[in-house]
């Protein structure tokens, strides 16, 4: 199957998707370090270069992208989330 | 070894265009500059906002940013008109420490009319002599180049920067001069940049530039969210100031920082990468850098920024497929292939290095097609 989506780092929380990804749809993510494949249902619509959870994170637990913290998470998201603003925030500002 | 055809100045740099720069000193100077422009039109008026009642290192500022711009190799020579003798002197002087033909006019006890008779013969004069100017082959690693992204998205940080990071690592190991900045749009990632300075002293200038920033905006009571990230990148999918930062970092490439410099500021030490403390609004970012001594700018672009500048090319790049189809005037080297994997970060560091040799060559960049010729002063506070 076709890559929808690319992961900076194993270990990231997030993928990028490089197409728009439909909710319900089944889609591959690739790492970028190692070129492994993850596979997840899209539990919401993801437009193209928007985040796509890969893994689950809780309320104010640290978001891992680059594998570096980007962020806290607010909420809380399951893998196939949008992952934006609404359930992510800055920890600097 | 990767060679350009470029122009090499009076004092031994190296530029890719050849202009005649007419500087106003001061915003009531604009007038007569653009009267020098419209009387012989192979000049370049430069006309800005600023430049009365500044004072302490926001004037230091305004200087070393009007002296820089002229002392740049990609003009050959300048004609600096202002208000009143005095700064007028300071800022000609300065730009004919290079050794490139200045020619200093005041407006005070003259009138725009006759300043703008004798500045237009003046102009003429430098024209044609500019006009014999040679490109002679340079080895690339003469030039220096500047780095900034803009209205960036997640695909920035996936490809566009990275692409640029591969080029960057590449000019400083021809020896090239690279600098890069905005400052607060390190933040989250400041302590990558710090890890990679050369020394302790570099490190500690880093930093308190860095810390110096943030104060300054936090104590303004200023609350970025909404502003950093921007409408635009929020809109392309970046979320937070630190994933923002993360990718910009990411076209630093991978070598040392040798040196921290104030705005506008010229590195003199050895040739390498060097952070310039600045703001992360493009057109200010690219006329402190251009002022610093850089003659080919990449940029860049997720979202779609379409900034140019007068005096240093300006090379854009998107990995964002809807910018490439929908913005395609103002993108100079789509680099999208490499979210659909068709196109590997080398092989798009080797278009990037092609076009930065051919943006050097004489090609002009799209936002020079265009017109764009953002020229915008950086102010650290208020006039008096």
């Amino acid at each position: 199957m076709e890559h929808r989506f690319l992961i900076h780092r194993r270990g990231d929380h997030v993928g990028v998707a490089v197409v728009d990804i439909a909710a319900g749809e089944r889609v591959v993510g690739i790492h970028m370090d190692d070129d492994s494949p993850v596979e997840v249902e899209a539990v919401d619509p993801v437009p193209l270069g928007h985040k796509i959870a890969v893994a689950a994170a809780g309320d104010g637990d640290e978001v891992l992208e680059y594998g570096t913290r980007i962020g806290l998470a607010t909420g809380g998201f399951a893998p196939g989330a949008h992952v934006h603003t609404h359930n992510l925030r800055s920890a600097r500002w | 070894m990767v060679t350009v055809e470029g122009y090499r100045r009076e004092n031994g740099h190296v530029g890719v265009r050849n202009h005649v720069a007419v500087l106003p000193v001061d915003d009531l100077s604009n007038a007569a500059c653009r009267s020098v422009g419209a009387q012989v039109p192979a000049t370049l008026p430069l006309p800005h906002a600023y430049g009365r009642l500044q004072y302490g290192e926001d004037l230091e500022l305004h200087f070393r940013t009007l002296i820089g711009t002229g002392a740049n190799p990609n003009v050959a020579a300048a004609i600096v008109v202002g208000i009143e003798p005095n700064w007028t002197a300071r800022v000609a002087e300065g730009i004919a420490a290079t050794g490139k033909p200045v020619e200093a006019f005041s407006i005070e006890g003259n009138g725009d009319l006759e300043v703008v008779r004798r500045a237009s013969h003046a102009a003429q004069r430098l024209v044609q002599h500019a006009s014999e100017s040679r490109r002679e082959i340079v080895e690339l690693g003469e030039l220096t180049v500047s780095i900034k992204c803009g209205e960036s998205d997640t695909t920035t940080g996936l490809a566009s920067c990275p692409t640029v990071g591969v080029v960057v690592d590449e000019l400083v190991d021809a020896g090239a001069t690279v600098l890069f900045g905005e400052t607060p749009e390190l933040t989250g990632g400041e302590h990558l940049i710090a890890a990679r300075c050369s020394t302790d002293e570099v490190r500690e200038q880093f930093m308190a530039a860095y810390r110096r920033y943030v104060e300054g905006i936090e104590a303004n009571g200023a609350d970025l969210l909404g502003s950093q990230p921007t409408q635009g990148n929020i809109a392309g999918g970046l979320s937070t100031i630190e994933e923002k930062a993360l990718g910009n970092i990411e076209k630093t490439g991978t070598r040392s920082v040798l040196g921290v410099l104030q705005p506008a500021q010229a590195p003199n030490g050895d040739r390498g990468l060097y952070f310039m403390d600045s703001s992360s609004a493009a057109a200010e970012h690219i006329t402190l850098m251009c002022a610093g001594g850089a003659v080919v700018h990449l940029f860049p672009t997720g979202q779609g920024n379409v900034v140019g500048h007068p005096v240093e090319p300006v090379i854009k790049l998107t990995a964002n497929p809807a910018t490439a189809s929908t913005m395609v005037e103002h993108v100079d080297l789509d680099v999208s292939g490499l979210l659909r994997r068709e196109l590997t970060l080398e092989q798009a560091g080797r278009r990037l290095s092609e076009l930065v040799v051919r943006t050097a060559n004489g090609r002009l960049t799209c936002a020079e097609t265009l017109g764009h010729r953002e020229f915008v002063l950086t102010r650290l506070y208020p006039s008096a």
